[in-house]
């Protein structure tokens, strides 16, 4: 089947596409966007964790014809260009406070991070923990992350 | 596989009873993990995320009728007040990712013995409305589950809603897991006191095959507590309460829990679940 979807801005259409497979496969694999990872297929990672009409959501939980006429968001479409000054505040912030270690689990992070701030300018760390339960980080003990945070807030 | 998609509430029924065999589809949570680790081939998925009645809700007389498809997320951020014990067990479900998709009409659909959902629409004394073509049910959720995953829903029916109490008693919701977030309850336990009509409503989670209510420690406390003065709750209440909440599992020894920790757990669960539900009732009684 096709599914179009408005992706980062832009109609996208993705071909052949098979009716089991997820938003995530089709992001990645049909639309050449690779920034949502793929780690765990089942929801406990959030590393491809994408804004699906306005909601962070696990794009491997989402079947790829839900997404049909829907407005999808990934990392890659946060900053409205490439460059180190380019970046969304968040992306600077988690490149500034060494967050990013492996990097696998950073694109899901950076979309759960932007959306949290988007609803709280400015959240205590018991709020930031809780928005960020559902993204797992195998590197960095979590400290530098919530250090970014911090600074996104304030940036 | 094919992927049907009704743009509203009469065609999804006609698609199914059309498909009895198609799986439906609504947050996906519970569906894409089957489908991802190939455990589930259905022949066909039907996507009720364009239904809109799905995601509807209002009073309908004295209940409070709520869409299948309503999020957790929504139920978290619109209904906390109308469903407070619904709302507690929201809140511990898996992460924020999960309540932006997930449903209570999913949850009810798996039929899971550890659904979060499930005690506490047991202890508010829910109802599942369950459609088809043939016509429209509303089936006590006590009378719903019939087994682990198994439900009194026929091949061609779906959830159209829940529908609870539109005034709720004080409730409360307690999980007990290995972490704060995203976990499978070990055990669980969902209270409604309901001052009005001086009724305990109870819902046991993930410690038995379907979820259970504790009949007799409902009648117990109910004939037990101080309505009229409203003073303390005596200790030895409290804590028959608890034993016969325990006594009313029936739990497994599992790799989440022995069947003995699971009785003591709930029975500690269910006396802080009253402990906070009789000294804050939340405006709600
Ligand atoms: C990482 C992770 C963490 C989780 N944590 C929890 C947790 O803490 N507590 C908990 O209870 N659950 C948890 N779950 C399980 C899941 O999120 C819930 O069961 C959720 O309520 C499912 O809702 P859904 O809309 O996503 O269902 P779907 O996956 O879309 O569907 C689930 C089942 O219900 C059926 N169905 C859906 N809607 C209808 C309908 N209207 N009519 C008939 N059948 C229908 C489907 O066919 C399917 O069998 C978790 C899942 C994941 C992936
Ligand atoms: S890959 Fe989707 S949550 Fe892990
Ligand atoms: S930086 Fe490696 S998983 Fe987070």
């Amino acid at each position: 089947m096709r599914v179009t979807c408005v992706v980062n801005g832009e109609t996208r259409e993705a071909d052949d596409v098979w009716p089991g497979e997820s938003l995530l496969f089709v992001l990645r694999e049909r639309l050449g966007l690779p920034g949502a990872k793929n780690a765990c297929e089942q929801g406990e990672c959030g590393s491809c964790t994408v804004y699906l009409d306005g909601q962070p959501v696990c794009a491997c939980l989402v079947a790829a014809g839900q997404a049909q006429g829907r407005t999808v968001t990934t990392v890659e479409g946060l900053a409205p260009g490439s460059g180190e000054e380019q970046l969304d505040r968040v992306q600077r912030a988690f490149l500034a406070t060494g967050a990013v270690q492996c990097g696998f689990c950073t694109p899901g992070l950076i979309v759960a991070v932007h959306d949290l701030l988007a609803r709280d300018p400015a959240p205590s760390d018991p709020d930031i923990r809780e928005a960020l339960a559902g993204n797992l980080c195998r590197c960095t003990g979590y400290e530098k992350i919530m250090e970014a945070v911090r600074l996104a807030a304030t940036s | 596989m094919e992927f049907l998609q009704p743009a509203d509430w009469a065609e999804a029924l006609a698609v199914k009873a059309a498909h009895p065999d198609a799986l439906p589809i609504a947050g996906g949570t519970d569906v894409m993990v089957d489908l991802n680790f190939d455990r589930a081939r259905p022949g066909a998925l039907l996507d009720l995320t364009r239904v809109t009645d799905l995601t509807d809700w209002g009073t309908d007389g004295d209940w409070l009728r709520v869409g299948a498809g309503v999020t957790y997320r929504r139920l978290i951020d619109e209904l906390a007040g109308r469903v407070p014990g619904l709302a507690l067990a929201s809140r511990t479900v898996g992460s924020p990712q999960i309540r932006n998709r997930g449903t209570v009409g999913g949850n009810l659909g798996s039929a899971s013995p550890a659904g979060d959902a499930h005690p506490a629409l047991l202890a508010a004394g829910a109802l599942v409305e369950l459609a088809s073509v043939r016509g429209t049910r509303r089936v006590p959720v006590t009378e719903y589950f019939t087994g682990p995953k198994r439900s009194v829903r026929t091949p061609d029916e779906l959830i159209a809603a829940f529908l609870v109490p539109a005034r709720p008693g004080a409730e409360q919701f307690a999980k007990v897991g290995t972490r704060n977030a995203m976990v499978i309850a070990v055990c669980s336990f969902a209270l409604s006191l309901d001052a009005a009509t001086r009724t305990v409503g109870t819902g046991i989670g993930s410690a038995g095959p379907t979820p259970l209510r504790a009949t007799e420690a409902e009648a117990f406390l109910a004939a037990e507590l101080p309505w009229e003065t409203r003073g303390a709750v005596p200790e030895s209440v409290a804590a028959r309460f608890g034993e016969l909440v325990g006594s009313a599992a029936r739990p497994i020894d599992d790799v989440r829990g022995s069947a003995d920790y699971r009785r003591h757990a709930l029975a500690v669960l269910a006396r802080r679940a009253l402990a906070w539900a009789w000294t804050d009732p939340g405006g709600a009684v």
